[in-house]
Order: C-alpha cells, then sequence, then structure tokens
C-alpha cells in the first residue's frame, strides 16, 4: 500500500471510525451538488426523517438540465422546471447554499468549485458527479458517489469508503507546441486504458504538470475516471496558491498564511510510496483525438485509425469492432479524412477560461486567413460558469467566436451529456471539447463523437473535419 | 435491512466490455425526480429503435423475462456516476451481477442498494453467459457465504471486496445508520480540520 503521499495524508486526516464493515468512515469536507443525482438523496433523508448534518459544508448549483440558450424561466421543458423547483425547494428546506442565476455564480459544478475558492488542498470532496475529480488539481481526495451515498453525506458528512491504490503518473520533459493538457490526459488513458486505474487514485507528477496553469491541471483530472481511477490529484504548490489567492472562500489575511504552509505540508514527498509508479516523455505526445465509443480509443493527430486484426485480446477487438461499426469509420483512415457537422466547445472538462481562451486564438488565427465556420457545421461556445461567461466577454473572446460564425451561449454541461436541449441529431458527428464519446452520449443513440482539445475543436469548426491545430500557430 | 446471503435466479447475459452508465441508462431518462419509474429504462437505445420498434438485446427476449441474475464482462458499469443506473436493473428484476470487473463507482452504488457486484474470471463469464444462454429457464444460486456461483452442474469461484460483501451479509448495506453511529466521532473529526474554522467569505 502506498504510504506518505497526499492521497494517505488527506485520507487519515479524514478518517472517523473503522465500521463494522471493516470499511473506513471518511469525513467529506466539501459536498457538491447539482440538480439532477440529488432530489432523491434529499428525499431519502427526509423519509428517514434526517437533517443536513453541515449544511455550511454543501454546496449546490445547477447545470446538467439548464438550457444554454434561453435561460429564462420556467424553462420550456416541463421536466426539466420540475427539477430546477425540486432543489430550490430542497437547498431552502435543508438550509444548503444555491448558487442560482441570481447570484452570478451558477455553472458546472466542477468548475464554480475551484473558481470560488470552495476546492482547498487537503480536503476530501464528494459530488454525485463521476467527474468531481476535477478537484484533485488542487491536492485534494476527490471523487464521484452515486445518489445513496449523496444521502449519507448530507445526512452525516461521511461515506463509507474503502481505501484506494496510488499510481503515480510521470510525465517528463517539455510538451511540444500546440500539445494541451488534454491531449496528455487522452494520452495517459491511451496508455493505461480505461480500466486500468480501478482502484486506483493517479497522482499526476513531473516536469509537465509542474509547468502546468491550474487550468490544466483540472482538465487533467477531470478525466482520470475516463481511465478508470476514481480520483486524480497534483500535488499543491505555488501555482495552486496563486490561484486560489483572494478567491471568495478562501481564506484571507493571517489565516491564509497558516493555510498555505499547511498545504505545503501535504504534498507527497521523497518518502512518499507507491503502489505504482509509470513515466512518459512529454516529447512523445502530439495532439489526440478519440476515434471510437471509449475515451481511450484515441489516436495522436499523425496517425492512422487502427486495425482490429492488431489486437490479441478477444475482448478488446470485439470493442474495436463495435466501434468501427458505431463510428462508420474504416481502419488505416487518416483523422483527417473525417468531417464534422457539430463543433462543441465547453464542458467540465474544457470550459474553463483558458480553455476558451485557446480556442478563441485558433479562430482569430483562422479569421486572419480568412476562414470562418465551415459550410455545414454547427459551431457553438458554452462556457463552463456565469464567472468565465463574463471574464471571457470582457476580454472579447466572445467577439471572435462569433465573427466567425460560432454561437456564443449560456452557462450549463450542455452538449457533454445532453440532457438539455443541446443535442446531436441522427448520425450527426461532433469535434467535442468533452469528455465521453460513449455511444448515444450526445443525445442521439446513432450520434458520433470526437473528443479532442477546445482548439482542436476550434480548428476543426473553422475547417469542416479533423485538422492538426498546429496549422493554425497561434495556437 | 435484509441480509443478503443466497440469491437463486435465472440468468441473463449482455455480452461485451467497457458498457457504460449511459449506455445502460440514457441521460434523457434522468431528467425524472424519483427513481419510481427507471426500470422502464434499462439498455433503452439497445433494445429500442427510435421509432420505438424492438432491437435484438438480451432484455428484450421472452426466455430472459423475470431474469435475476445478470452476466456481464469488463469494465462493466464505467462513465457517469448515476445511481439511475444500477437503480434501473434492479427495478427491472436484477438482484446480483456477475462480470470481469466493475467500474468503482457503480460497484458501490450498487452494494447500496443492497444488489451483490461479483467477479468472476474472464474464462468462467464466457462459459457461463454460453450456458446461461443455452439454459435460460434454469436456476443460477449465488453463495455470498461460500463465494460460490452455481451454474448447472458446475460452481464457480466468485469475489467481491470483503468490505462490501460483509456490509450485504450483515445487512448493512444501506450505511446512513452506521455512519450515524459515530456522531461524537464526526465531531472529533471536524473539529481538528483546519479548513473547518477558516471564516467563510
Amino acid at each position: 500500500m502506498a504510504k506518505n503521499t497526499l492521497y494517505n495524508k488527506v485520507w487519515d486526516a479524514h478518517s472517523v471510525a473503522t465500521l463494522p464493515t471493516g470499511q473506513t468512515q471518511l469525513f467529506i469536507g466539501l459536498h457538491m451538488v447539482h440538480e439532477v443525482t440529488s432530489p432523491q438523496a434529499f428525499d431519502m433523508v427526509r423519509e428517514k426523517g434526517l437533517k443536513v448534518m453541515y449544511p455550511e459544508r454543501t454546496f449546490a448549483t445547477m447545470d446538467h438540465i439548464v438550457p444554454t440558450r434561453s435561460q429564462k424561466r420556467p424553462f420550456l421543458d416541463p421536466q426539466a422546471e420540475a427539477m430546477m423547483q425540486a432543489i430550490e425547494r430542497n437547498t431552502e428546506e435543508f438550509g444548503v447554499t444555491f448558487l442560482n442565476f441570481e447570484t452570478g455564480k451558477q455553472g458546472v459544478v466542477h468548475i464554480i468549485g475551484p473558481e470560488l475558492g470552495l476546492t482547498q488542498p487537503g480536503m476530501t470532496i464528494a459530488c454525485g458527479d463521476s467527474h468531481t475529480s476535477t478537484h484533485g488539481a488542487f491536492g485534494t481526495l476527490a471523487f464521484g458517489i452515486g445518489t445513496s451515498q449523496v444521502r449519507d453525506v448530507l445526512a452525516t458528512q461521511c461515506l463509507a469508503m474503502d481505501p484506494m491504490k496510488v499510481r503515480r503518473i510521470e510525465v517528463n520533459g517539455t510538451l511540444r507546441p500546440g500539445v494541451t493538457p488534454k491531449d496528455v490526459i487522452l494520452y495517459i488513458i491511451n496508455r493505461l486504458g480505461v480500466k486500468g486505474g480501478i482502484g486506483f487514485a493517479y497522482e499526476y507528477a513531473g516536469d509537465a504538470f509542474d509547468s502546468m496553469t491550474m487550468e490544466g491541471r483540472m482538465t487533467v483530472c477531470n478525466m482520470s475516471i475516463e481511465g478508470g481511477a476514481r480520483a486524480g490529484y497534483v500535488n499543491p504548490d505555488d501555482t495552486t496558491f496563486e490561484y486560489l489567492k483572494g478567491r471568495d472562500h478562501s481564506p484571507k489575511g493571517e489565516e491564509w498564511d497558516k493555510a498555505v504552509e499547511k498545504w505545503r505540508s501535504l504534498a507527497s514527498g521523497p518518502e512518499a510510496e507507491y503502489d505504482e509508479v509509470v513515466r512518459y516523455n512529454a516529447e512523445d505526445i502530439q495532439p489526440m483525438v478519440t476515434w471510437g465509443i471509449t475515451p481511450g480509443q484515441s489516436i495522436g493527430i499523425h496517425q492512422t485509425l487502427p486495425r482490429p486484426e492488431d489486437y490479441d485480446d478477444s475482448g478488446e477487438r470485439q470493442s474495436i469492432e463495435l466501434a468501427y461499426k458505431h463510428m462508420k469509420l474504416k481502419p488505416g483512415q487518416r483523422p483527417d479524412e473525417i468531417k464534422i457537422d457539430v463543433a462543441f466547445i465547453g464542458s467540465c472538462t474544457n470550459g474553463r477560461i483558458e480553455d476558451l481562451r485557446a480556442a478563441a486564438a485558433v479562430v482569430a488565427q483562422g479569421i486572419k486567413a480568412g476562414k470562418k465556420v465551415a459550410p455545414g457545421v454547427t459551431a457553438f461556445v458554452v462556457p463552463g460558469s456565469m464567472q468565465v461567461r463574463k471574464q471571457a466577454m470582457e476580454e472579447g473572446l466572445h467577439t471572435i467566436f462569433q465573427d466567425a460564425g460560432f454561437e456564443w451561449r449560456g452557462a450549463g454541461c450542455s452538449m457533454c451529456l445532453a440532457m438539455n436541449p443541446d443535442q446531436l441529431k441522427g448520425d450527426q458527428i461532433s469535434a467535442s471539447s468533452s469528455n465521453r464519446n460513449f455511444i448515444g452520449r450526445q443525445g442521439s443513440p446513432s450520434g458520433r463523437t470526437l473528443l479532442m482539445s477546445p482548439a482542436m475543436v476550434a480548428a476543426a469548426a473553422l475547417t469542416g473535419k479533423v485538422t492538426d491545430v498546429r496549422q493554425f500557430p497561434a495556437a | 435491512m435484509s441480509k443478503i446471503k443466497k440469491i437463486e435466479a435465472r440468468g441473463v447475459p449482455v455480452v461485451g466490455n467497457d458498457i457504460d452508465t449511459d449506455r445502460i441508462i440514457p441521460a434523457r431518462y434522468l431528467k425524472e425526480i424519483t427513481f419510481s419509474k427507471m426500470g422502464d429504462y434499462p439498455f433503452y437505445d439497445e433494445r429500442f429503435t427510435p421509432e420505438g420498434k424492438k432491437k435484438d438485446h438480451s432484455f428484450n427476449k421472452p426466455e430472459y423475462q423475470g431474469a435475476g441474475i445478470l452476466v456481464a464482462n469488463s469494465n462493466f458499469g464505467c462513465g457517469s456516476s448515476r445511481e439511475h443506473a444500477p437503480q434501473s436493473l434492479v427495478r427491472w428484476g436484477i438482484r446480483a451481477i456477475v462480470a470481469e470487473s466493475y467500474a468503482e463507482i457503480f460497484a458501490g452504488n450498487c452494494v447500496m442498494l443492497g444488489t451483490p457486484a461479483v467477479v468472476a474470471s474472464k474464462d468462467d463469464v464466457a462459459a457461463i453467459q454460453k450456458w446461461v444462454a443455452a439454459n435460460p429457464e434454469a436456476q443460477l444460486v449465488l453463495d455470498l457465504e461460500a463465494m460460490i456461483l452455481k451454474v448447472g452442474d458446475h460452481s464457480y469461484k466468485i469475489t467481491m471486496p470483503e468490505t462490501r460483501r460483509n456490509a450485504l451479509l450483515e445487512g448493512t448495506w444501506d450505511s446512513t445508520s452506521l455512519l450515524l453511529a459515530n456522531k461524537d466521532k464526526i465531531e472529533a473529526i471536524a473539529a481538528s480540520l483546519p479548513y473547518m474554522a477558516w471564516t467563510q467569505d
């Protein structure tokens, strides 16, 4: 078992007791709630006649179901409106802070936690959403839970948990121009597989992560779950502290100095022991694109689509054959032979300000070269939060996108999971900065998804096909 | 809460690796604010065309109606943490799952519903799927005390994390009351965490 890692220190500090089952009772420092996986949990708390034990440790927002075009209430979809009313009623009844449109702080739950300074190093963080791993970028132990577990956190601020193993993933060297954090995590998932992380927390370390911004670290940690790891983290450092300083919920004054000292002490040091260590070279990573139906089915932009007969394992071969059948693509094809219908920039993976800047830089470059969104392509940008949206507009990013023919939307999860009006139709194919290319994920059972970085999505929008972002050298 | 020791039911195979929770229950069915109707939706888009015509899926076949033990392959339930996925299977009639491996969150969600999610080897799963397809009317017996799945004349070794097995055997899988019993200790840990004392806002 791992020892002296950040994971161990955080786990130990939050261990309440050993339960009769042998599980650890783990205290949860921050609980985030959204409208889709919480109404049943609040009902269960009510049915059991319980209260929310620490209402000040739970923060709610709405993101999954909100429309991004018009966010006027009541929502046009009566089910969405009913879901909104449920979270309004529940948060009011149980005394939980609800970050709704009126507060100006609404957004995708994993974007607003960090941006408000709610996410802080050393915390345990849970949310009824698998991409809770995002918060690990701050040196937290953060993971997704189901609705019955949301009930447990509401009622007891604790979860019954089994310990995780820790795999340290080092990426050393310097990333090539045009290679982004999204490419790094797609590369890692490709190497370790979509189930390689089952039972593990991933510790991301090495030069590539040391020099990565918080936004980039969040993108990487976000997709830990796509590699099977329920949690992923980066040790806190000056980049972390600089990001957090002055945020709404960050400690202030003397408390800030003490906090930084504490946070620094949590990082895995030279005495740390791991269950496993893997190392990659940053120089080996190219801009990545998925071609299949799992986030592990990806290639570098310079490669061609794989041949099923190259896989020995019968299960994997079967997966690949199913992927080709669904995607209507052919082994040996080059990525730039794949035309797209939709370009989506947003999500908890890539809906932060830096993502929008990177995409806008590509678009600006395209505009200079006389390009616009390619004919027949629907392109839209969905900021991850109201605050990201505001910031982007202050920087004039929205006009760059709009001038090129992108739609500029309100904050939400949008077409990442398509339980709102943003959905693929028929077998449309999207270039998407989101996290999952599962069959049906983007709202149409026969819809197809190509995952890539936001800069790559922007490039694809301008050319109408999968494109190496390095053709737009500003990126 | 009931103790879960033995489950006897007919089997239903669902073949394929990496069957994610979006495939188990498409996101549009997550718009309901209760789980009550989830039993109508498992594998919906794999079972029905957009026009509502039945597709070739084991959950549609007459011989598997009333089955209770789902036999699946590797990384079953990957992706979204939506508890709607196990809820939809359980409400359809599934009482236990046997697979090569599970996504972590999905397996945890199953236990919270009192549904054993046990692991068998790849070869054994393939053999069990084949046998069930040939003998859909036969009962399988999942014995959590002996950690054996009886399939016809064969007994297959199954595994699951000991802690989760204990929770099922002891009937403490609905964990709220276990956690609440340690209220004093919860308060002690809360008091020991520096961030709990930091000024909010």
